[in-house]
Order: C-alpha cells, then structure tokens, then sequence
C-alpha cells in the first residue's frame, strides 16, 4: 500500500542558523496515526507546520520532499505554488492548533468560522454549508449543535473550543489530520474526553493523523506510528507497540523515565503527624460576585471556595488537585494573605514549633510584614514571573532590599548561596532572564523565594510549563530543598501523577469543594470518590496495556449530579466530608 | 434590539455629561477676573466718559452680571427666571456678545456648519487615508511599501501645518488652479444654498482637509499598522491559514477586524483636537470656521460667546465618543456580552 504522506530529508533552518530540522523522513499510511514526540525546541512543531507550508517568515525549507498521494493524485507538497498549495489547507490536509482558547477568532460566531472551510474549498453558500456543519457538530458531541453555530469562542469551556476546532478541522472530511499538542493544554479529563472523540472520528472516516506531543501517555493511548525527535534529528521510529514496550534509543528511554506516572498502589499508608500546623485553614468560604448584565437581573455569586478546612503539618507537602475552575488557586490566595476569604473563615499560621499560631487576614503592618518574609510563592510561568529587564541579581536581591536585611555585599553573597543551592552557577548572577532556559528560570524562581529564609512556600502549578525531563529535575529540586531546609509546601496542581510523587497528603477538589482527602497511596490504590477516580483513569501513561477508561472519566468528570446517590450534590444538598478510614476523607453520605 | 436600547442609554448618559461639562464651561470662563463689562467701564472711567459707564451698567443688570456667579449660570442655561423670564440655552437664546455687538447666534451661525463640514472632511480623509495604507503598512511589513508609508508618515506628522497650507496653496494654485484662501467663492457668502455654492465649497475644501487631517491620518497609520502587526502573530490568524484562506480575504475578515476597535474609538478624541488644532490653521488659511472666533472670544472675555463656542466643541467630543461607543458594541460581540460570560 503506498502511503498517504511521505517525508524525505527534510531539513529546515531559520535564516542562515543552523538548520532546527535535519533530514528528517517518515511515513504516514492511510488510516494510521504518527505520533511526533519530542521536547521542545525538538523540532517537533516545525517538521509539522512544513507538510502545510505554514511556517513562520525567516523559515526557510533547505532540501527534502514532501510527497502527499490522495484521491488528486500525488502532489509535492515542497514544491507547490502557494495558490495551489492553498486548495490542500483545510481540504485534503487540515490541521488543529494547541491553544483552543487563542486559535479561534474571537469576534466571529463558531458556525461563520467552521463553515468558511466548506465556503473555500466546496463553493457552498450559507444555507448549504450550514447543515454539514450542524451534523459535525453534532459528531463532536455538541449538545446543542444550533446553539454552537451561533455562540462566539468565548462563551465557550476550553474543551467546547477544542471541539468546535475538531469540528472546522474535520468538516471537509479531509485525508489527513495534523494535530499539534490538541490536549496540552485542556485539564486531564477534558484531555481524555477529547481525545477519545479524535479517535472515534478517525474510526469513522478513515482519515490519518500526525500527532504531535511532548506526553508519551498520550502517544501509548493515540498512535501506531512513532517517530521520536531531538535536536531536530528523529532519534527513533517505529511501531507505537515496539518503542513503548521496548525503547531502544537512550534518548527515549531518558523520556521514559521523566514521564510522571501514577505510581503503583501500596498497601499501608502512613498518615502525616498532625501536631505542628504551620499553616491550617478553617471553613473558608470564598464568593464573586459578577455585575449582570442589566440592573434588572440578580447578579451571579461563583462559589471559588465552600467550607475547605485544610492542615499542612511543618515539614510536609500538602497538595490541592483539581481542574481550572476548581478553586484551588483562591484556596492558595486565600492561605497567603492576598485575599481575605468570607466572614467565620479563619486562616491560622504558625511560623516556628513555639510560637502561638497567628490569623493570617487580622495581622496588623508588622505582622504582615513577617508573615510575608516566612510564606513565599513559586508561580506557574517562568517566562512571565521573572521581569525581562531586571538582572538576576536584582530580581534575586529585591525581597532583601524591601525588607532591608544586609548590607550590598551581603545581599550578593546570599543570592550567590541560593543559585548554588538551585544547581546553578553564581557566575550567572550578572546575567538577565532571557538567557536562561525554562528549566533555568523555574530554578531562578524558586531561588528567589528561598531568599527570605521562608518556612512556607506555596507552588501554584510549577511544573506545568516544562518539559517532562526538566519538570522531573525541578520535582527532584524541590523535594531536596525541603528536606534540607525544612520546609513545608502548599503545592497546587492540576496533575495528579506529580502530587503523587512529592505530596504527603493530596486534596481533590471540584466545584469550590473538597471531594476527597487521603495520602497519594491511599488515594491512588483506594479512590472512593467517582470524581478522584475519573482523574486517575483520565491520567495518560506511557503503558500501553492501560488505555484510558473513558467510561469512568464520562462517569466522575461528568456534572455532580450525574454521580451515583451516595456522591450527588445538589444547589442545596451537599453532603459533608466523611472520614471512612483514618486519614482518608470522602464527601459523600454514608 | 439590545443595540437600540444601548443607543438610548449611552444618549442619556451624554446628556448628563453635557450638562457637567456646561458647569465647567462656565465655572473655567469666570475663572479669570472681571469679565467684559466690568473691564470697559474701568477702561471708560478711566478716559472720563460717563455716557458709556451707564450704557455698560445697563448691559450689566440687563444681562445679571451683576449677580452671583451661579445665579449667572443658571440664567445663562434657562433653569432660572432672568432680567426677562426664561431665557437661556434650553430655550434656544443662546446670548449677546458684546464684543461684536450681535447676538451670539448671528455670529457663529453660519461657521458652525461649516466647522462640522471642515472636520468631517477632515475625519473621512483620515480613515480614508490611514486605513488602506496601514493595513498594506502591516501585511508587507519590512518592505519598501512599509518604509515609504513610514517615512510620509512621519513627515506629515512633522511638518507644522500653516507650512503645510501654504505649501499646499502655492503648488495648488500654480498647477491645479485651486482658490487661495476661505471655504467658498466671495460671491456666495450669505447668498442661499445653489448648486453653484455647493460646488465652490467642495473645491475650496480639499486643502483644507489635507492640511488638517494630514497628522491625524500618518498617526492612525502607524497605530494602525502596530495593531495589525500584533494580530497577525496571533494564533487565530494561523487558523485561518491553515483553512486556505487567500491572503487578501484572510487579512480584512480576521486581524483587521480586531485592529479595528482601537480605530474606531479614536473617533472621540479625533474631534476635539481637529477643532482646537486648527484654530492656528483657519487663521492662516482664512476659514471662516469657528476657530478664529473663538480665539477672539476667549481673549475679550466675551463670556456669552466663548462659552457657547465651548459647549459646542463639548458636544462635538461627546457626540464622538458616542458613536464610537455605540459602533464598538456593533463590531465586537465581546463587549456586547459583558457580563453574560461565565
């Protein structure tokens, strides 16, 4: 059988650099889906955007072939006048893009924009192009497909966007789809659901795909092909069966062992000793309002917190789980001080074993300042979290000058001991943030808010914007500092196999609630909750033995009042959080 | 619907805002002190000449200056019952000046229609001129359309504008045989509107426009084009490419769509500087707009008529700014949905 797609030698390169691809070649069947998997800066994204010539200015293509054989014939896709190559985008070959949120126009109803693709390449007019549109919507699991063709992107869930873009991408019923990183970027349940609707679709028209991601859990649950990239060169290929069960390249192996897995159930759970509480919130509750749209209608309340009690023992790692919208970050706003929470909730810290636990939202100047000086953050960006126009230096002196500690030479020493402790180099001191490397940064950041001596940090989702061998360094990092210094971590994230590797204790939370609350082992060997269990199931792993089970993900991500009796919550029925074994909290009524 | 009733909302809150701005007007006008009247009597005292020193009296107690400041105010706008019942701006009295010895309404008259007529010109020459070449400005970045653009540009921006005008004028005349000077014919002023008049008028407005609009339209431009540019690295825009869109469609349907706002909410703020921007212009080109009377005005302290020329300009910015607003809820759903997200 010939194949649908042949790349052959390709190499392309930014200006007169070095080329980012070098003589790269694969293969995709009819039918069949290759994965790209790499890091980034692999090269990953560029050697897809080349097979629709969508790259950007300064790119240019050094040699190679691109050859794509559909039902027109065979076309050189590297060789096509640009107005030609303009009948195959979104026709034989479409592709989707890795944020839902940005890749749509935000001022253009969802039907306009999905039913263009049929306007361009089929000549239909509105009311023709309109029904085809309806019944792919429909296919994507749209529950109201006339709704859908008349809302604007924002209106739209992050996963709903995601959709409608499968929807423009699948419309023309195209030979070939290219997907880049389709799911980094939508919570882990979404991510299953979508893609499990990115294969059934496949199932059902037959077309290939060229997946491209940085996550071998989705490639063990996506592909047949594998071509695994580094550097710009393909460092491995073959059948998804033969690398994931036996990866030969060390390259592969090196991401095999980076990838966070859900770790294997252990029987016995030591629970965490519960005396010392350096941070413990009681029943806090946190309320928006949001101005309706007229004067007329009530306002909407968003309940971001209700009732979270949470203990974090000193020394320990206290991780709170859940999806964008869940509440954990104003839970974390709320335990550092940047937000009072509701009336009758109480935020108590403790900086050292001896001192009396102080209110964190009754402190007066003094107080707050020192509070201040013992709870740090670490936030999720490191591109965004470092000023561009600051020297490391400064931005790493800057917490001692506000609080005035040390003279100069002081403050420079000390900075110099934090970079020693992060694993870099004080010579680096002078230099400014762009010249370091995510990786890099997350350290810069994480040494900054070890300046003021903290005993708490709080890590809002550190790790989520590295690559999976620099999150596991920074994971590694993380847990050294803490059992060198003796901190304690309030660690947000959405990404249960992480919390499983650093947390002593792990909150999931859903809706502003605490759903369920066990030490990982407990939590991953016996989830009680269908919404606990969902996340677990929704978590890709680079096994291929253990596909995702879509089914418990629809059952637990599904809205709260799909889950079972015991679990149900309605507006006005909520049931309380139950402690089931020691140590290991359900909401739901026994 | 929910436009029409945003119209009529954003109408009554201009409204509102006019009636603060007429405060101001006032308040700034009786800043400095004295006022016309009480300057020539001190001047007439001084030259002996007690005949005037009464007439000027008259004048005073005939137009309440002699009464406190907000008692004038409210006269001068109609709340309140003056020398002669109701009558002020809400009943369509807009006052005396007595530095040309006419009703204010006899002075401005006609310059008012032809002010709106200037500035309107001047406004669709900028749009005119800014849109197409910023666009073209920002799909062919870095090359020499982008350069050339960039470079008239910013001549336009830097030369002054009386230079600009006369520059105009001479080359005008020479080549083109384009009239020096005024906005129509000497032979039309005051005669009644023709054909004929309308047609000199339009003539006589073409340099004014350029002079006028030229450094609104080179500053748009280069706004213009820096939006563009942001846009077009945008993720959506990459979507649409992939689609196989042609450029052309792909450009006016997409990023210029979401260029566009800040574009149109410049209309606002375009009005007033045109008008307080070509004051030194009209002077120099002879326009018989408002400007120069305005001038003239503020330097007599003619209370009645700068104050009028004042709540004009006002209500030439606010009328702006509400179209500007009202297109805006037009052309971007985002805005029209405020509050329903979520």
């Amino acid at each position: 059988m010939q194949p649908l797609l042949s790349v052959e030698d390709l190499s392309i390169g930014f200006g007169s650099g070095d080329p980012v691809v070098r003589n790269v070649s694969f293969e995709v069947q009819p039918g069949e889906t290759l994965a790209l998997v790499g890091e980034s800066g692999s090269g990953k994204t560029v050697t897809c955007r080349a097979v629709l010539r969508i790259l950007p200015k300064i790119a240019k293509i050094h040699s190679g072939k691109i050859i794509l054989r559909t039902s027109n014939g065979e076309q050189d896709l590297s060789a096509m006048p640009e107005r030609r190559m303009r009948t195959v985008r979104g026709d034989r070959v479409s592709m989707i893009f890795q944020e839902p949120m940005r890749s749509l126009s935000p001022l253009h109803k969802i039907g306009n924009q999905v039913s263009e693709v049929l306007w361009l390449h089929r000549g239909q007019n509105e009311s023709q192009a309109k029904k085809t549109v309806l019944e792919t919507f429909e296919r994507v699991g749209f529950p109201d497909p006339e709704r859908a063709y008349r809302s604007y992107p924002f209106e739209m869930s992050g996963g709903m966007r995601q959709r409608a873009m499968i929807a423009m991408a699948m419309v023309a019923k195209p030979d070939l789809l290219i997907a880049d990183e389709p799911t980094t970027a939508l919570d882990v349940t979404t991510q299953a659901q979508v893609l499990g609707l990115m294969k059934d679709l496949q199932r059902d028209t037959g077309m290939a795909m060229i997946l491209v991601t940085h996550d071998l859990g989705v490639v063990a649950n996506m592909a047949e092909q594998v071509v695994v990239m580094h550097k710009g060169r393909v460092m491995e290929s073959g059948s998804a069966e033969a690398i994931l069960r036996a990866p030969a390249h060390p390259y592969t192996k090196q991401l095999f062992d980076a990838a966070p897995s859900v770790p294997d159930p252990v029987e016995d759970a030591q629970l965490p000793a519960q005396e010392d509480l350096i941070l413990n919130l009681k029943s806090v509750n946190k309320t928006y309002t949001l101005r309706s749209s007229s004067p007329w209608k009530p306002e909407t309340l968003i309940r971001a917190c209700r009732g979270v009690d949470l203990a974090l023992p000193r020394g320990k790692t206290l991780a709170v789980v859940g999806e964008s919208g869940s509440g954990k970050t104003t839970a974390a706003r709320i335990a550092l001080g940047a937000e009072p929470p509701d009336p009758g909730g109480e935020v108590w810290f403790k900086p050292t074993p001896d001192s009396a636990p102080i209110a964190v939202h009754a402190m007066d100047r003094t107080a707050r300042t020192a509070f201040q000086r013992d709870a740090q953050m670490v936030f999720q960006d490191p591109y965004s979290s470092l000023s561009p126009r600051m020297r490391i230096l400064d931005a790493m002196t800057e917490p001692l000058e506000i609080h005035q500690i040390g003279n100069r030479a002081e403050q420079k020493e000390k900075a110099a001991s934090m970079l020693r402790l992060v694993g870099l180099n004080p010579d680096m001191l002078l230099r400014f943030p762009h010249a370091f490397s995510g990786g890099q940064r997350q350290r810069l950041s994480i040494a900054r808010a070890m300046m003021l001596d903290p005993s708490l940090i709080v890590c809002d989702e550190p790790t989520s914007a590295l690559d999976v061998s620099v999150q596991e360094q920074i994971l590694t990092l993380l847990e050294e500092i803490r059992d060198r210094k003796g901190l304690s971590y309030l660690f947000i994230s959405h990404d249960l196999a992480v919390v499983a590797r650093i947390a002593d204790e792990v909150a999931v939370m859903r809706q502003g609630l605490v759903v369920e609350q066990a030490p990982p082992e407990t939590l991953f060997f016996n989830p009680k909750h269908p919404y606990t269990k969902a996340l677990i199931a929704a978590q890709p792993t680079p096994d291929i033995d253990r596909p995702i089970n879509l089914k418990l993900v629809a059952q637990g991500a599904g809205s709260p009042d799909s889950w079972s009796e015991q679990f149900r919550f309605t507006q006005s029925v909520i049931p309380s959080l139950v402690e089931l074994e020691p140590g290991h909290k359900v909401r739901c009524h026994v | 619907m929910d436009i029409l009733r945003y119209s009529i909302y954003r109408f009554g809150t201009m409204l509102l805002t006019l009636l603060v701005v007429s405060v101001l007007v006032f308040a700034i006008i009786n800043l400095p002190p004295g006022d016309y009247l009480s300057n020539q009597i001190a001047e007439l005292r001084a030259s002996g000449q007690s005949a005037g020193v009464a007439k000027a009296e008259f004048l005073r107690t005939e137009y309440a200056l002699d009464r406190p400041v907000w008692q004038q105010y409210l006269i001068w706008m109609g709340f309140f019952p003056g020398p002669h019942g109701f009558s002020g701006m809400i009943q369509g009295n807009l006052g005396w000046s007595f530095e040309f010895d006419k009703p204010v309404s006899e002075i401005v008259g006609d310059s008012l229609w032809l002010t709106v007529l200037v500035n309107m010109a001047a406004i669709v020459f900028v749009y005119a001129m800014a849109l197409p070449l910023g666009v073209i400005a920002a799909a062919r970045s870095q090359t020499w359309i982008d350069y050339t653009s960039a470079f008239v540009g910013y001549l336009g921006l830097a030369t002054p504008n009386f230079l600009l005008a006369l520059i105009l004028y001479y080359y005008g005349r020479k080549y083109l045989n384009i009239p020096i000077g005024g906005l129509m014919g000497p032979e039309f002023e005051g005669a009644p509107l023709s054909w004929e008049k309308i047609k000199s008028v339009m003539i006589h407005l073409i340099v004014p426009t350029i002079v006028i609009g030229t450094a609104g339209a080179s500053a748009m431009m280069q706004r213009l084009r820096a939006n563009m540019l942001d846009e077009l690295g945008k993720p959506y825009v990459e979507t649409a490419i992939a689609k196989g869109m042609a450029p052309s469609r792909m450009l006016s349907k997409y990023p210029l769509r979401v260029a566009f706002n800040p574009f149109v909410a410049d209309i606002g703020n375009l009005l007033p500087s045109m008008v307080s921007g070509s004051v030194l212009v009209s002077v120099v080109m002879g326009l018989q707009t408002i400007g120069p009377t305005l001038l003239t005005a503020l330097k007599t302290q003619d209370l009645f008529l700068s104050a009028f020329i004042l709540m004009f300009v006002a209500l030439l910015t606010l009328v702006g700014t509400m179209i500007s607003d009202i297109l805006l809820v037009m052309l971007d759903p985002r805005i029209r949905y405020e509050g329903r997200e979520a």
